[in-house]
């Protein structure tokens, strides 16, 4: 714990000095980068022995606080452990890459400030982690949400990026809102803001932990990214620098993860409808997700959507593992469970990783545009490989890190559906979720094969990509990391999930002495595929083997494309973006709603035809903003009481302090 | 030491026979359309003659068109090793190979798609948005079919699910095998290319799906990829066959006999659904994929009626 905070204290005081060295942009970079990679790695140390020691370790002696129902209790157990690896690695990482991808800015923008707000950005990430009293906790939630601002509206001349910024300030204190309504519910209940009396207080009463739980669904989610809370997600991922996305989209939107799991091992044991609004919500979440996803032809905001995929993915695993807590089938709930913070892992890598991609592709293109791209792989082979493991593992393919999560959360509902004697209530809720996961899991193939294969196969479609390069070796070396990440853990599972044991225990409730012994059982399964897994790559390498030597000696010639015998094909007949996903959004248009303006070739000798597709989001035009332009209405009425007039100003005082006399005194 | 060849039955014979299967069906369309047709084993002919030449390669293409015939074929065969032929338990069955047997196969797709467009051409792009499509409506149907056979077996191993489908089950649940038997069915003909999906034997580019993904490889990566296509039949037939002939007698010859003749069978009804109708026009094949997904759901709530075996 210590250490933890020695290297939280180390990133903090970078991010001041870096702050301090303002205008000379490399001090700032060197300052904030060197403190942010060294402290991450630190307290990845820390963090990693806690877990391996499975036991929490209460920050003792903490000196006492001066404010009202606060207090400094801090405490790093496997719980917060397990969330802080993904957190301490991507965000180490996120800065080595970000010290070049804002070299482009130097001069031009304070680079200090920017680099305080990441480091204040990793430092309150942490302390959302390891915070165990609410006032402590929302201030560190609150100082996460502000630096995040700051980093999303770094480029705020950029036309949208301001809204951008303003639409996640809005949509993250909806949430903070929320919180801050449940923890008031909570501790007056406690008498405490103590997490520990909050639980104790909301285990007596079940009336008090359901509206705990739905407030916490409201608040956590907007920040996890729930569908329909997710609006800000696909504005704010695009407009902040591409290291930050990655922080933001991997790591940042799992503390609402965090905090839901964290609020359920408090508030003890689940009814079944907590678990079935989960594996509701995320089904929704995901399945939309990635159709809203296929339907976009900007990289980042594709990616934005994919991460309400994910998100919807590990509430289907936290869904599944509650109801196994409440219908008593300790398989259901490990699995569930193991599965759900599994993917909080393996989605922290693999998104992190195309993040970085992307931003090595804006920033060697200056567009991200996918229809605007092609061809990236010959200029960008690195990039382009890590991108490719980054495809392959979002989309669950084995023998990448996806598919353990997806494996054992479609394991979970397997068995609850056909083995243990299932019965109804456990199996109506877990073949939805196996046929919402098929279902993700096809999608995301298809959005992934289509972002991989427009942006860096293919022919060049602009100019800017023909003259592409690949970046340098320290915004390289992060993705490589992170790609060798997806296939350790895609082919050696069983060491990561043997170490989840005491991060399921204080989840399983009733089950959690059985935890261990579940887990050993799905660990049989696990060396299995990666026994599968090992095979299918041997054969690989045998048949490429075979393939080389088929062809050594013989005659193996260059031609163009074969286009029906038409001799000067160019570029832009390539299909795009647009085009390949054009049969699903057609085919799922009532969720989608994909405007298409379409100008068709006019005449004998037609000149210009064009045709531009806009897939917007349902929920921010269905639902918010008829419900802010209500608002803004109803505020716009309460205008005649501000006349501009200071005597009028001075009779409202006058009036108030009257009425407060006369319920005070009368 | 006797070794136990019993587990390597399974792959040696997909390995072997699969590209039988195709002639068998080429055999029942041309015996429908009144022709000779092409030899049984003119596909073994193919691979052979394609393995012995050279290739040509687009300017266009990267690593990854090259790499694409291989990791497909290498996923497959790695596929096969979980699947069992009829009683025959696969090589490596373990509780839950269905979800890495589909997701191979999945990983088999998604190289064949990059590989297609890989190549910049407008008909493989085509192709690779048709083949996505369809397969992720395919997805689904087959693993509701899958749990709906895991619940009827109490196993969640592939081998498992088929052994536990004898002649008994027909009678007791004979209509929910049968919803489960029609749902692989039509994921069986969505997942090869095969009408009413798709047209293996069509010359215009714009209307082929599978076919028009593979236009541009020649020579062993061809062999690769129809060698790779013949496994994927066989190994989605086996299962199909294993649910629909319940022969098991527990002799390895006689079990493995029964299920090969199963699929000879299935691959003539494959052949005379092939010859007696046309192909359905591409935005209707969703409503098929999608019907089989109720068909295989249908199936569950049937076999959840019934209450799983303890």
């Amino acid at each position: 714990m210590t250490l933890l905070l020695v290297a939280m204290g180390l990133t903090a005081l970078g991010g001041l000095c870096a702050l301090a060295a303002g205008r000379r942009p490399r001090a700032a970079t060197a300052f904030g980068v060197g403190s942010a990679a060294a402290g991450s790695a630190l307290g990845l140390y820390a963090a990693l022995g806690a877990l391996l020691s499975g036991a929490g370790r209460p920050l003792a002696g903490a000196p006492q606080w001066s404010m009202p129902g606060g207090s400094l209790s801090l405490e790093l157990d496997a719980l917060s452990a397990f969330f802080l690896i993904p957190t301490l690695l991507l965000s180490g990482l996120a800065a080595v890459y970000g010290g070049e991808y804002l070299a482009a800015w130097r001069g031009r923008k304070n680079l200090g400030a920017a680099w305080f707000s990441f480091n204040l950005l990793v430092v309150s990430m942490a302390l959302v982690m390891v915070a165990r009293n609410a006032v402590l906790f929302l201030l560190a939630w609150e100082a996460m949400a502000l630096s995040s601002f700051f980093l999303v509206a770094f480029e705020a001349g950029k036309p949208g990026v301001r809204r951008s910024a303003w639409v996640y300030m809005v949509a993250t204190h909806l949430g903070t809102a929320c919180l801050l309504a449940m923890f008031a519910v909570l501790g007056s209940r406690a008498g405490s803001f103590e997490f520990e009396a909050m639980g104790r207080a909301a285990q007596l009463s079940p009336a008090l932990a359901g509206l705990a739980f739905v407030l916490a669904l409201l608040g956590f989610g907007t920040k996890a990214g729930f569908m329909p809370l997710h609006v800000w997600l696909p504005e704010a991922h695009p407009a902040a620098p591409s290291h930050v996305s990655a922080v933001m989209s991997g790591v940042m939107i799992k503390t609402g993860i965090y905090g839901l799991v964290r609020l359920l091992a408090m508030i003890g044991p689940p009814p079944a409808w907590w678990g079935w609004t989960l594996v509701a919500v995320g089904a929704t979440s995901g399945i939309l997700g990635v159709l809203f996803a296929l339907a976009q032809h900007d990289l980042k905001r594709l990616l934005a959507y994919h991460s309400v995929e994910n998100i919807g993915i590990i509430a289907l695993g936290l869904g599944l593992g509650l109801l196994g807590v409440s219908l008593n089938l300790p398989a259901l709930a490990v699995l569930g469970f193991a599965g759900g913070l599994l993917h909080v892992l393996n989605h922290a890598i693999f998104k992190g990783l195309l993040f970085l991609g992307a931003g090595s592709v804006l920033h060697a293109t200056g567009t991200r545009e996918i229809d605007h791209l092609g061809g990236l792989l010959k200029r960008m082979p690195q990039t382009g490989a890590a991108f490719l493991v980054g495809a392959a593992a979002i989309s669950g393919l084995p023998p990448l890190n996806g598919f353990t999560s997806e494996f054992l959360i479609y394991l979970g509902a397997f068995r609850a559906t056909a083995a243990d004697g299932g019965t109804i209530p456990a199996a109506v809720p877990a073949v939805m979720a196996i046929a919402a996961l098929a279902l993700i899991g096809g999608l995301a193939a298809a959005c992934f094969t289509k972002a991989f294969g427009i942006v860096f196969l293919g022919e060049a479609r602009s100019a800017r990509c023909e003259s592409a390069h690949e970046p340098g070796l320290s915004m390289r070396l992060p993705m490589l990391v992170l790609a060798a990440g997806c296939a350790a853990i895609g082919l050696c599972p069983l060491p990561v999930v043997r170490a989840m044991g005491p991060v399921i225990e204080p989840l399983a409730g009733p089950a959690a002495s059985k935890v261990g012994g579940e887990l050993a059982a799905a660990g049989g399964m696990l060396l299995a595929i990666t026994i599968g897994a090992g095979l299918c790559l041997a054969l690989v390498a045998l048949l490429a083997l075979l393939r080389l030597r088929l062809l050594a000696g013989r005659p193996v010639e260059e031609t163009v494309t074969w286009d029906c015998g038409y001799a000067r094909p160019t570029a832009r007949m390539q299909y795009t973006a647009s085009s390949f996903a054009q049969p699903l959004s057609a085919l799922f248009r009532i969720f989608l709603g994909t405007r298409e303006k379409l100008r068709a070739p006019e005449g004998l000798f037609p000149s210009a035809a064009g045709l531009a597709t806009e897939t917007p989001d349902a929920c921010e035009r269905g639902l918010f903003r008829p419900a802010f332009g209500g608002l803004a209405w109803l505020f716009s009425r309460l205008r005649v009481l501000q006349q501009g007039r200071v005597q009028l100003y001075v009779l409202y005082v006058v009036l108030t302090l009257l009425a407060l006399l006369v319920w005070k005194l009368g | 030491m006797e070794l136990n060849w019993r587990p390597l039955i399974p792959p040696a014979a997909a390995f072997l026979l699969s590209p039988l299967l195709l002639g068998v069906i080429n055999r029942t369309k041309a015996l429908f359309a009144g022709r000779r047709g092409q030899p049984l084993l003119q596909l073994y002919f193919d691979i052979f003659k394609l393995l012995r030449k050279g290739a040509t390669y687009s300017r266009t293409t990267t690593w990854v068109f090259r790499a694409g015939p291989v990791v497909g074929l290498a996923a497959v065969m790695a596929a096969l090793a979980l699947v069992p032929l009829g009683g025959l338990a696969a090589t490596m069955p373990f509780a839950g190979d269905l979800l890495l047997f589909a997701y191979l196969l999945c990983l088999m797709r998604f190289f064949t798609v990059l590989a297609a467009l890989d190549t910049g051409s407008a008909f493989e792009g085509m192709g690779a948005s048709r083949e996505v499509l369809f397969s992720a409506l395919a997805e689904p149907a087959l693993f509701l079919a899958l749990a709906a056979l895991a619940r009827h077996s109490g196993s969640l191993s592939l081998s498992g699910m088929i052994s536990g489908v004898g002649p008994g089950s027909w009678l007791t649940q004979g209509p929910a095998l049968a919803l489960v038997a029609a749902a692989l069915g039509v994921v069986v003909l969505a997942e090869n290319a095969r009408i009413p999906v798709d047209d293996p034997n069509t010359h215009l580019e714009l209307t082929m799906i599978h076919e028009v993904m593979v236009l541009d490889h020649g020579g062993p990566d061809l062999a690769f990829i129809l060698y790779g296509s013949a496994l994927k039949l066989w190994a989605l037939l086996a299962l199909l066959a294993g649910l629909v002939v319940p022969v098991r007698t527990g002799s390895a010859a006689a079990d493995a006999a029964a299920a090969v003749g199963g699929m000879l069978l299935l691959a003539v009804g494959i052949g005379i659904v092939e010859s007696s109708m046309a192909r359905l026009r591409m935005t209707r094949v969703p409503k098929l994929l999608v019907g089989a997904l109720a068909l295989a759901a249908l199936a569950l709530v049937l076999v959840l009626r019934g209450g799983g075996r303890p």
